[in-house]
């Protein structure tokens, strides 16, 4: 109910009457990974790991983006903070093309788009103390000094509830919950627009998981924050996100609003997806029809031709073989998939649907 | 007479730091085609749980101070190395969380399954042979005399812990014990998996022992379900008990603080505070009451045991059903949770 009003909401209620500007976008965005070999190193071929993504990302919103191991997320990430160069495309960051900017005008932006990482031990200097390191940002950006600058940073640390006296204190002498705290702090230290949380809780521990993701929304409700959250676990997901992108192969696959993507899904692969994940209900598990879906995800340095999904998919046609299928608006306009023959309403993944292609006659 | 018996088992590793109480006073009973899911966080003790039943804990550290671990009514701390050979890997297989590591990657996997079915089974090469292809068409590896000749690292994870579960499953176990066997995979992937052991499990009336930190996986595939926390059993029951009624604040507060895919986004995770203590300096009294939402001030002196609070249902909480019911139902209600 409420997030199908606030989705709305957010369209409508742009400024000047316009629809809300997206904070990001990205436009036909490619990565590919040369593959070396032989003496001479010469290229032999591309790793697609990112492969012609369009996404919108709106101001105030999260995103979600689910996918499998391999998928091309965390690459896709990095490529919309610009940690990696892209092959092709356009990254938008309020209506102008970061990937033209130099070097100084990048550091500028980047005060605005942070990251969060997955291994909350690999991404803090062991050799930091906790002060340092989320002061680090505000050095890097001549943001207030000396007294200042740590009084700021013990703000900070009340703010992702750890207390100002962990100052002086090094990531070792944290759990993990608490150094995921940590990277936090640092992420908000400049007062972000954009946060990229890349599997933030996919490493800790199911009692301490929910305490950052109720840090997560209460520091995005405070501080007005947009995210892009990462995960493989799709009910957490589902928990965090207003929209959901799912990935599969380097492409976006299907678009939605939470509910509809949850709810309705029409790409074969999302439907499957959602089918796999047991739910912590004994009762609901032993009725669930569930979809295996057979074999492993291709490589993406040799994707299928055609839709990268045909060889899993239980309702491939021959012309998904041959022809690849474009990101489509589905009945409500907010929802893409890119499906040739997506599943209808009260329909079984299973069900062979009718030979004519979806939109394509 | 149960297939594996765990009576009172006591695992404790001398450390320079103090004795760690890693698996304190676990009981547990298994019958043949059962599936008990041992559910904890990482460091509740569940995977020493297992690695004591195969009498995999190396010694010293690791010593048995209690208890007793029945298996067809022999005691496997008391059987002589020699027996636990025979009997591990042929009576009582393990699954292992990451099928890398556990894959000896210089040589071939059939290599490797071979050589398990020829350590337990009096086979020829060729016996053996047939066999190994056999187990590897069986836990659904496609072109398996080929597969068979390659290394771990030509499988992706999926078939990698295919390729375990054909060697745990290739002489044909009583007990086959799952320490997280699908946490380093996919779901699309798990999927396979899980729908893979219970296929075998129909086709051989193997008992499972499934380690997993994930309740999903838990309420999919278990019969019963006993929930640990720093090295002790807090509740034991059937699956549907523990999940439906849970009477120990532990097991609720995990069900209350996970988001699930029915009500994601609609309720506020209720999160646990605090972390898991050390299992060298356990708090007094009740080990989990810093961090019980419902703790009283007798909690902090009072250490309880598992006692029957229901029918066949067992919780280590001082607190009365009622008192526990009431608790629940009063969060619930201030979270909005309808049940």
């Amino acid at each position: 109910m409420s997030e199908n009003g606030g989705a709305e909401a957010t369209v409508d209620t742009g400024r000047n009457g316009r629809p809300a500007e997206n904070l990001l976008e990205t436009r036909n965005l490619k990565m590919h990974f040369p593959i070396k070999a032989g003496v001479l190193r010469r290229t032999v071929g591309h790793v697609k790991a990112v492969d012609g993504v369009d996404l919108q990302i709106r101001k105030g919103e999260t995103l979600g983006l689910v996918g499998e191991s391999g998928c091309g997320k965390s690459t896709l990430a990095r490529l919309v903070l610009r940690l990696l160069e892209p092959t092709e495309g356009e990254v938008l960051f309020e209506g102008e093309d970061i990937l033209q900017y130099d070097r100084k005008r990048m550091l500028n932006v980047r005060r605005n788009m942070q990251i969060i990482f997955q291994d909350p031990y690999a991404s803090l200097n062991p050799r930091m103390s906790v002060g340092n390191i989320v002061a680090e940002p505000l050095k890097t950006h001549n943001v207030s000094e000396g007294s200042e600058r740590k009084k700021r940073v013990q703000e900070l640390l009340e703010v992702v509830g750890l207390s100002p006296e962990h100052y002086n204190r090094y990531p070792h002498e944290f759990s993990g919950g608490q150094r995921q705290r940590i990277g936090v702090a640092r992420a908000i230290a400049l007062n972000p627009r954009l946060i990229i949380c890349d599997e933030p809780v996919s490493a800790l521990d199911v009692s301490i998981q929910a305490q950052v993701v109720n840090l997560l929304q209460d520091l995005q409700k405070e501080f007005d924050l947009t995210y892009v959250f990462i995960a493989h676990d799709l009910s957490v997901v589902k928990h965090i996100s207003d929209r959901v992108a799912v990935m599969y192969l380097g492409k976006i696959v299907e678009v939605a609003d939470r509910k509809d993507l949850y709810g309705r899904p029409r790409h074969p692969y999302t439907a499957s997806l959602l089918s796999a994940i047991p739910v912590p209900d004994p009762r609901k598990e032993r009725e669930r029809q569930r979809v295996v879906l057979t074999g492993d995800v291709p490589s993406p340095a040799n994707p299928p031709s055609g839709c990268p999904f045909h060889t899993r998919c239980p309702r491939a046609q021959d012309y998904c073989v041959e022809n690849v299928p474009p990101l489509e608006p589905q009945e409500s306009g907010d929802h893409r998939a890119a499906c040739f023959f997506p599943v209808k309403e009260g329909q079984k993944i299973e069900e062979p649907a009718t030979s004519t292609p979806y939109r394509v006659e | 007479m149960a297939m594996l018996e765990v009576n009172d088992l006591k695992t404790h590793f001398a450390t320079q730091d103090g004795v760690v109480k890693a698996v304190d006073g676990v009981s547990y009973s298994l019958e043949p085609g059962e599936t008990l899911g041992i559910v904890g966080e990482s460091g509740s003790g569940k995977s020493v749980t297992a690695l004591s039943v195969m009498q995999l804990n190396p010694k010293p550290p690791a010593s048995y101070p209690e208890g007793e671990i029945l298996f067809e009514g022999q005691n496997l701390l008391e059987v002589p190395e020699k027996r636990m050979q025979q009997i591990r890997g042929n009576d009582i297989a393990m699954i292992f969380q990451d099928p890398m590591t556990s894959l000896n990657p210089v040589f071939t996997v059939g290599n490797q399954i071979r050589e398990a079915i020829r350590i337990h089974q009096d086979l020829s090469k060729t016996e053996a042979n047939e066999k190994t292809v056999q187990v590897l068409t069986d836990v659904g590896i496609a072109n398996p005399e080929q597969r068979a000749k390659e290394y771990p690292h030509q499988f992706s994870g999926g078939m990698r812990q295919r390729a375990m579960i054909a060697m745990a499953l290739s002489c044909n176990p009583k007990v086959l014990i799952a320490d997280e066997p699908t946490t380093a995979l996919d779901v699309t992937i798990q999927a396979q998996i899980l729908e893979l052991m219970v296929d075998l499990q129909e086709k051989y009336g193997t008992a499972i022992v499934m380690i997993t930190h994930d309740l999903g996986v838990v309420s999919q595939i278990a019969d019963k379900v006993m929930v640990m926390y720093a090295g002790r059993a807090v509740e034991r029951a059937t699956t549907d008990d523990v999940f439906y009624d849970p009477l120990m604040p532990y097991s609720w507060s995990l069900l209350r603080s996970l988001p699930r895919l029915d009500t994601a986004g609609e309720v506020r995770l209720l999160p646990i505070k605090g972390t898991p203590p050390s299992l060298i300096f356990l708090p007094d009294g009740c080990n989990f009451h810093p961090r019980c939402p419902f703790a009283k001030d007798e909690c902090r002196r009072v250490d309880p045991d598992l006692e029957e609070k229901k029918p066949g249902h067992e919780a280590a909480c001082i607190l009365s059903v009622e008192e526990i019911e009431g608790n629940k139902g009063r969060v619930d209600q201030e979270l909005g949770v309808g049940s």
